[in-house]
């Protein structure tokens, strides 16, 4: 009856034990927490406060430093969950199911952020907080597919099942990411709608992007740091009782 | 396997004769969408056939999604769902066999009875010919691609609004060209890229559908 | 009999076996085997898992611990369950049909045969929502004797059967083991037959709040 799992390195099965994955994002955790932290304000503070302002927008380009990092975490995300979900089907792994369930709500906080912050950019620039933009529609798109996969795993009782669910419709999304974009460009090229794309300048200057990797870098963290934070409560969950997980000092507080 | 998908397309069609309600009420839900359009919009014939294109698929696309709620729902509910699952055959030629029927009931009658939708809603008659064929490629699309969303909610109460939700952004692209072709066809333009991009989605849902619905329909 | 009987191999059995239904492990470590002739009647409490035991049988539930050996590939299995995989808006005898169409064929005067074993004759042509819920079982029970399979799986299949029937039924199973082929059911009534086995799963569960050896950890 069981397939036959693909021959993996041992450390690639340790990860898919849940008491090892617990105590390893344990030790984890921290560090992604420092570095958050660290690159975030380091980012932030360098991009609102010293780089120079646009030529063009003025200073109302420096949300770029909120909306381009929750952009591209935004996609990320969806790639990581549909990355993890694929795992799990294919090792039957049940933490790669709890990783892929707990990308759903960060993922769809980053394309919160990122349309928000897109329709707050867009007044100064185009003099609405809308316009069908093809990256603001497409991004639009990806949210709704949030919506999906969240609404789903609510509509599931089952933790197991809805784990699966999430990936198969994760798998799906992704694969569907690239084609709603490519057909979205180009339905916006069609239109007319707007000629000005917010983020692609011709040449940003280093005072201006490095901070933007810098938060960029900070939005890693801080969803890796979020995400082993709830694999981590949802292995309690999954496992409570387990005598490895009450001797755990995270627990016994020792 | 052909006899395995068969017997399931022979008993589903037998289903739907016994009960045409099945049938009908999509295209009625169809007619409805597109008759409400001009009451609330305008009924100025200018403003209609330059926004039909649009409406239709939008239309159409909303009676599909309407029907899939039921594909495997019933099949489910009664049990039989399980049967199908226990024949020794993969789970993709049931998901394929199910979408085939499904597709003739409620997407072949949409498109028959497209022209009469256009005729109501000005849409120039040389237009017509690209309308039928982009649903033609386009609604076998949209009855593969909400099949998945349909396997993953069969065990859900109240499937029907999460469906919507699953599916629609899927459905993005699907109403972008087969809105699109219809316009083009209208002003007079070429078509032939716009089926070419039709007939590769179909395709491309060809591919995932049968995998994804029926590892979803295992669950 | 459609397959030839030979009764010193083994249909199906289980190795460790384990069912976990969100995060409560209903049975571990479940070991038996099924041979030719063998009629296993599986016990247990309200929840315990039994439903589940035959799901996992016919591979309709998944098996994450454990493992369900099957003696080769087209050992032919039917399952009937709670849910009888009928069609109200189809006759008894189109249900038959499409039911015995998912693998293989069937004439119609072996249909109407099958039909009459089980005391429906002149119900072959009603649609199966004007029969009785016991006579809906009977047509379920129809195809144990239209398709021939070596294991029947059966969950609680003297539900809603009037006492003639649970007789007949009786006499049936008795007929299918004595002739080469295996039987795991779950009835809260005894059965009385020389030939059972008791499966108690309550055997089988562990203590509230164990948990099963999760997989990852047991490669290593």
């Amino acid at each position: 009856m069981t397939e036959s799992s693909w021959r993996m390195p041992r450390w690639f099965h340790q990860m898919g034990s849940p008491k090892w994955f617990y105590g390893f994002a344990g030790i984890l955790q921290p560090w992604f927490a420092i570095a958050a932290l660290g690159l975030l304000t380091w980012g932030a503070v360098w991009g609102l406060a010293f780089a120079p302002a646009d030529y063009q927008q003025g200073n109302s380009f420096r949300i770029m430093y909120v909306h381009v990092p929750a952009a591209i975490l935004s996609q990320s995300i969806f790639l990581g969950m549909a990355v993890a979900g694929a795992v799990g089907l294919v090792w039957k792994m049940k933490v790669a199911f709890m990783v892929a369930r707990s990308c759903i709500a960060i993922g769809a906080t980053f394309t919160a952020i990122a349309l928000v912050t897109g329709a707050i950019w867009g007044k100064p620039t185009w003099g609405a907080y809308w316009v069908w933009d093809a990256r603001l529609t497409s991004t639009l798109v990806l949210f709704f597919l949030y919506a999906g996969i969240m609404a789903l795993n609510q509509a599931i009782s089952e933790r197991h099942i809805a784990g699966k669910a999430t990936a198969i419709l994760a798998i799906v999304g992704t694969i569907n990411i690239p084609i709603i974009k490519y057909s979205v460009e180009w339905w916006n090229t069609l239109h007319q709608s707007s000629s000005f794309t917010l983020t692609a300048k011709p040449s940003m200057p280093a005072d201006m992007y490095l901070p933007l990797l810098l938060t960029v870098l900070g939005s890693y963290c801080l969803f890796a740091l979020v995400v082993l934070m709830r694999t981590r409560s949802q292995i309690v969950q999954s496992q409570s009782g387990a005598s490895w997980l009450m001797q755990h000092r995270d627990i016994t507080g020792a | 396997m052909i006899r395995y998908m068969w017997a399931i397309v022979r008993r589903d069609l037998l289903l739907v004769a016994r009960q045409p309600a099945e049938m009908i009420n999509p295209l009625v839900f169809f007619l409805l969408v597109i008759a409400l359009f001009p009451l609330g919009v305008s009924p100025e014939a200018a403003l209609l056939s330059q926004t039909a294109a649009g409406v239709i698929w939008v239309a159409a696309m909303l009676a599909t999604l309407l029907s899939l709620e039921l594909l495997f729902k019933l099949d489910h509910d009664d049990g039989s769902l399980e049967q199908l699952l226990l024949a020794p055959y993969p789970s993709w030629s049931l998901v394929l066999a199910k979408v085939f029927v499904h597709w003739l009931v409620s997407g072949l009658p949409l498109i028959l009875i497209s022209p009469l939708i256009a005729t109501m809603l000005f849409l120039p008659s040389h237009a017509v010919p690209t309308l039928m064929l982009s649903l033609l490629i386009g609604t076998p699309t949209l009855s593969l691609l909400g099949a998945i969303g349909a396997a993953l909610v069969t065990g859900v109460r109240g499937g029907g609004m999460l469906l919507t939700l699953l599916i629609l952004p899927l459905y993005v692209p699907v109403i972008i060209f087969g809105a699109s072709s219809v316009a083009a066809a209208a002003q007079g333009m070429a078509i032939g890229g716009y089926m070419a991009l039709l007939a590769a989605m179909f395709v491309f849902a060809l591919m995932i559908t049968p995998w994804s619905a029926g590892s979803a329909l295992k669950l | 009999m459609s397959f030839t009987p030979s009764f010193d191999v083994h249909l199906l059995c289980t190795s460790a076996l384990a069912c976990e239904r969100d995060s409560r492990v209903l049975y571990n470590d479940l070991n038996f085997v099924v041979k030719p002739g063998h009629l296993w009647h599986v016990k247990g409490r309200n929840g315990a898992g039994k439903t589940t035991l035959l799901r996992q049988l016919a591979g309709l539930h998944p098996v994450d611990t454990g493992e369900v050996l099957y003696s080769n590939n087209s050992i032919k299995m039917i399952y009937i369950g709670h849910k009888l995989g009928l069609k109200e808006q189809l006759t008894a005898d189109e249900n038959l049909c499409w039911l015995a169409g998912l693998d293989g064929s069937s004439t119609q005067s072996q249909r109407y045969a099958a039909l009459e074993h089980v005391g429906l004759r002149g119900y072959e042509e009603n649609p199966v929502a004007q029969l009785s819920a016991g006579q809906k079982r009977r047509v379920a029970l129809a195809r144990l004797h239209l398709c021939k399979a070596d294991v029947w799986l059966l969950d609680e299949p003297f539900t809603s059967l009037d006492q003639q029937g649970i007789i007949d039924e009786i006499d049936w199973l008795r007929q299918h083991t004595r002739a080469g082929g295996a039987v795991l059911m779950t009835s809260h009534q005894d059965i009385n037959l020389p030939n059972v086995k008791i499966l108690d799963l309550g055997q089988y569960s562990p203590l509230l709040g164990e948990c099963l050896p999760d997989k990852g950890s047991s490669i290593i």
